[in-house]
This record gives C-alpha cells, sequence and structure tokens, in this order.
C-alpha cells in the first residue's frame, strides 16, 4: 500500500533506518467486543475503502461471512459461542494486529516489503515481496494471506494511506456503535481501561485491554468482557514471534554467515600453508621441464 | 560403462559421460540453489539474487531447481552407491585425517575409488538433498499449511536453514579439495580421464583393482612437508 510521505521505523532485512526528523505518535484503532453488534459495517467499508474484489461468503453454521480473511479480505468479525453459566455470543474484528514488533517484518527475507512506519502501522509493500510466505510463518495471529494469482501477500494496512492524510480508517468510518475507535495509542489505552472499569463494575471481573506483552503490544486493542478466556475470541493467550523465527534471525544467521566467511579463510590458509597435493614424479618431472 | 577402463596409454578413464553429466547437473544446480538460497537466508546476501534475476525469479525457481538437484543426488546414488560404501577401512583413514589435512600422505592407509571424505561429502549431499526436499516442500506450499499444523512450518524452517549451512560447508570442502588440493580431479570430473600415476597415488587400492595388480606398495607417490624442506 502506499504511504510514501511517512517515516519508516523498521524495514524487512535491513538495518532499522535512523529516527527520522519528523517524529509522529503511534496511532491505534480500539476495538470493544462488548459493545460491537455483529453488523459488519467495517467489512463492507474495508472492500469498498481498498477497492478489494467480492469474496463469495462461506456458510460455516454462524453469522461469519468467511472462515477466515483471504488476500482479499482483509477484516472480519469472528462470531463465537462462549459458554460460562449461561450462553454467551462472542464477536471480535479480526484483522492485522500492527504489532509492535512484528513477526512478519522479522521473517521477511526482502529488503522493504514489510515496513513499520514512524506511526506504528506495519504495512506490506507487495512491489518488493518475492512471494516465499515467510512472513505467514513469523505471524503469531495467523494474518498474512498469500494470492495465488500475483503470489504476493497481502493484509490490513490500517488504512494508511487514509492516516497519511489526517483521516481515520475506513472500519472506524463506518462504525455504528462506537465500538471502534482510532488515535494515539496512549488515548486509546487511557479509553480501553476506562471501558475494562465500566465492566469490572457492571460484574465482568475478568475484563482486560489486550494488548499483548510478548510482541511488544499491538497497535489494535481489543477489551474483552471475558478476559481470562482470549482463546474464546480466537486470540492467542502469550503470542510471541515463533522461536524458529528467532533462532532463526537471531542465532542461525549469524552463524551461518561467520561459517561461510570462516570457512572460506580457513580454506585460503589450508592452501598457503599446505598447498596442492603433488604427486612426486610429476612434481619433480615439471621441475625438470618434462612433459607428463 | 564402467568407470576404469584404460583409455589411452598412462590415462585412466575416472569418470565415465554419464556420471560427468549427474555431477554437473548437481554442480550446476547446486550453485543455483546455493546463490538463491543465501539470498533468502540473510540480508547481507540478498545482492546474489540480483544475480539470478532478482528475488522474485529466485524465489519462483529455487523449488524447481532444488527438486532438480535432489534427483540428480538420488541418480548418483544409483550409480555410486557401492563406491560409496563406508567400510571397516574407512575407519583407518579417518583416523588418519589430521595427517591426510596436513599432506603427510604416507601415514594416510590407501583408499579405494573414493577415500573417506569422499564418502562422506556424498552421504551429506544425498541424506542432506532428501531433508531439504522433505521440508523445503513445506515451505514451497507454505500458505497450505493449516493455522494448527503451524509448529510443522516453523520446524521446516529450521530444518532447512541447518541442513542447508551443513550442506555449504562440505560443498566449501568438497571444491577446495577437488580443484586446489587433489591436482588432477579437475580433469577427471570434466574430461573423465586421470593419469596412472594420479590413480596410484590418490586412490591405490582402486588403481591395484583397475589393473590387477595386486603388490601394494606402501611408498607414498605424494610430496610431503619433508620432501619440501629437505
Ligand atoms: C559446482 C561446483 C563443483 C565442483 C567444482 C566440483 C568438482 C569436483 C571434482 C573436481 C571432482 C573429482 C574429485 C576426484 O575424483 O578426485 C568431483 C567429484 C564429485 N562431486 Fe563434485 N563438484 C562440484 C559440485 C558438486 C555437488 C554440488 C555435489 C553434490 C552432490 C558434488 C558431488 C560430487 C561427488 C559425490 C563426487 C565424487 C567423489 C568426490 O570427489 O567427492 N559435486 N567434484
Ligand atoms: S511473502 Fe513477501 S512480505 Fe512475506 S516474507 Fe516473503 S517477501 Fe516478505
Amino acid at each position: 500500500m502506499a504511504g510514501g510521505t511517512l517515516e519508516l521505523r523498521r524495514i524487512s532485512a535491513s538495518k532499522s533506518p535512523a529516527p527520522g526528523i519528523r517524529q509522529m505518535p503511534t496511532v491505534t484503532k480500539y476495538i470493544d467486543t462488548t459493545t460491537c453488534i455483529g453488523c459488519k459495517a467495517c467489512e463492507v467499508a474495508c472492500q469498498e475503502w481498498n477497492d478489494l474484489p467480492a469474496e463469495t461468503t462461506v456458510q460455516i453454521g454462524t453469522y461469519q461471512t468467511l472462515p477466515d480473511m483471504t488476500a482479499n479480505f482483509w477484516n472480519l468479525i469472528r462470531f463465537a459461542e462462549y459458554e460460562n453459566g449461561g450462553l454467551h455470543w462472542l464477536m471480535r474484528k479480526d484483522q492485522c494486529m500492527h504489532c509492535e514488533d512484528p513477526g512478519c517484518l522479522k521473517a521477511c527475507p526482502a529488503p522493504s516489503a514489510i515496513v513499520q512506519y514512524m506511526n506504528g502501522i506495519v504495512d506490506f509493500q507487495q512491489d518488493h515481496c518475492i512471494g516465499c510466505g515467510y512472513c505467514i510463518t513469523g505471524c503469531p495471529f495467523n494474518i498474512p494471506k498469500f494470492h495465488n494469482k500475483t503470489k504476493k501477500v497481502y493484509k490490513c494496512t490500517l488504512c494508511v494511506d487514509r492516516v497519511a492524510v489526517g483521516l481515520e480508517p475506513a472500519c472506524i468510518k463506518a462504525c455504528p456503535t462506537g465500538c471502534l475507535q482510532f488515535g494515539t495509542k496512549s488515548q486509546m489505552v487511557q479509553l480501553a481501561h476506562h471501558r475494562v472499569e465500566q465492566l469490572k463494575n457492571q460484574g465482568y471481573s475478568q475484563a482486560t485491554v489486550y494488548d499483548p506483552p510478548g510482541v511488544g503490544g499491538t497497535n489494535v486493542i481489543t477489551v474483552l468482557a471475558y478476559g481470562d478466556r482470549p482463546d474464546a475470541y480466537g486470540l492467542p493467550r502469550n503470542p510471541t514471534i515463533p522461536l524458529a523465527v528467532r533462532l532463526w534471525k537471531d542465532v542461525l544467521q549469524w552463524l551461518g554467515n561467520l561459517s561461510i566467511v570462516g570457512g572460506l579463510i580457513i580454506a585460503a590458509l589450508h592452501y598457503l600453508r599446505f598447498g596442492p597435493k603433488a604427486v612426486k614424479e610429476e612434481a619433480q618431472a615439471a621441475e625438470s621441464g618434462d612433459e607428463i | 560403462m564402467k568407470s576404469g577402463r584404460v583409455k589411452l596409454p598412462g590415462q585412466i578413464e575416472r569418470y565415465t559421460f554419464s556420471e560427468r553429466v549427474v555431477h554437473w547437473i548437481a554442480g550446476g544446480g547446486y550453485v543455483y540453489l546455493l546463490l538463491s538460497g543465501l539470498a533468502f537466508f540473510s540480508s547481507h546476501f540478498y545482492w546474489l539474487a540480483s544475480l539470478l534475476g532478482g528475488g522474485l525469479a529466485a524465489r519462483v525457481w529455487h523449488p524447481w531447481v532444488g527438486l532438480l538437484f535432489v534427483i540428480a543426488v538420488v541418480w548418483m546414488h544409483h550409480i555410486w552407491r557401492r563406491d560409496m560404501r563406508l567400510t571397516e577401512a574407512d575407519r583407518a583413514w579417518s583416523k588418519a585425517l589430521w595427517h591426510y589435512i596436513r599432506n603427510e600422505d604416507s601415514n594416510v592407509p590407501p583408499a579405494g575409488r573414493f577415500n573417506t571424505g569422499q564418502k562422506q561429502f556424498f552421504w551429506l549431499m544425498y541424506f542432506g538433498g532428501i531433508l531439504l526436499l522433505v521440508s523445503g516442500l513445506i515451505l514451497w506450499f507454505t500458505e497450505y499449511v493449516p493455522w494448527n499444523w503451524r509448529a510443522v512450518r516453523s520446524f521446516a524452517v529450521l530444518v532447512h536453514v541447518v541442513v542447508a549451512l551443513l550442506t555449504v560447508g562440505g560443498f566449501i570442502v568438497h571444491i577446495y579439495m577437488g580443484t586446489l588440493v587433489v591436482r588432477g580431479g579437475w580433469g577427471a570430473i570434466t574430461q573423465g580421464t586421470v593419469s596412472e600415476t594420479w590413480a596410484r597415488a590418490h586412490h591405490r587400492l582402486w588403481w591395484n583393482e583397475i589393473t590387477g595388480d595386486a603388490t601394494a606398495k606402501n611408498d607414498s607417490l605424494l610430496l610431503e612437508p619433508t620432501d619440501r624442506t629437505s
């Protein structure tokens, strides 16, 4: 997507860029699952603003539009039934969480295919993407979706093209109940804690803000009434960048590069110290000028 | 056609035409896999992808070339598996590895058609190739791995990286030994033939077998450090 005028904070397969001259606050999307009515206006607004082709709905026995997000469908209201004394109907807006420490960006081998803007938005740059799918492995939330025709990955951009010019994301604009809000991270965290207090006073003793520290916090924060059971909403309990990706990028990459360079140096030193295994007769013949 | 025929006086066929073809399919394939794989492995090597037409093209072709490489290695296994079998004699050779490294070849037991190091390199590439293929298939079709099976994806990444690095180590040694240390090896793998002296010096048991000359004299035909300084 296009966010061309924004400073960058992180770039895939590159050293972090120097801090930009233009500082800007981290932006955050606030989702309150307790006031969502499941109307799906946000789904439609997302499709419209991003000009995505319609996906045929798939009936999976709930009010959910599709079983999962797709390369052309970046915003999905997930429905779940949760029994806890009575039957509760949980609705959660699912999309890219815009992690502070994004696993997709860490895993990506293509320079600039994934960037994190100074305002915290994590965005795929399809023109640099090589379609390897490593971001799918790196993501703890199952977000990047591969498009079979373009061989590239797609996901929510947090409407960076709108945010860059001072507008709020399309989903926020469309939400009729106000369960979606948009602002700076500190504003949204404050709002979320306020809402959690209200819920606690109403008897939802486990209410929390889902802003998982394992990925440095997310720039999409979610208020959950049953905060002890994020899994009931389809959220991982303690998401982190997969261990394999951390091992690969933090350990094996250095070990591998050093061993390759070291191996070449050792070979060169060996050659200088011991040289070839020359056959005696041939070596002697060569010295005396005879052809073999 | 079996190798080991005496073609010209003083010349022995070390690799038949088909052996050389399969070797260079594997060799050419591996070089491509190495360059493209390193580009995916580390940002320090991403520039290598531009030698191959860019990252996008490298991502498309890497798996197909990998398939070709493994087919070549399996074919190699078919034609060389008997020559590559590790035997009791290889144990003694392994013990003398340090002497071999230091070019003190009179202390190294005679080798058959392939010495222990060559055999080990072959098996590294054979089993490595199979592991790379299996893990590579998962990475090839990452997007089809269901979310609940994501551990498989993580595991495949690790296996692919670790095994690939091991083969790179073997590959560096192989090229270095084949081209710079054991002079005459290059001629063997390109033209097919080696001199009788070369065969006697580097692969005496093989030479005995070909010529039917079982008088495996234990004199070394290779220059030793002591020969140089004297
Ligand atoms: C592309 C760079 C390569 C070069 C320059 C190269 C060179 C050589 C040379 C000179 C020999 C003859 C050694 C001798 O008989 O003394 C040889 C043999 C051989 N090559 Fe390669 N090779 C390359 C790649 C590979 C690859 C990727 C494989 C992986 C399967 C491979 C497998 C073998 C095997 C199994 C032999 C027979 C035994 C041995 O020398 O280890 N080669 N190669
Ligand atoms: S699929 Fe594209 S965005 Fe994802 S890791 Fe690969 S190059 Fe990066």
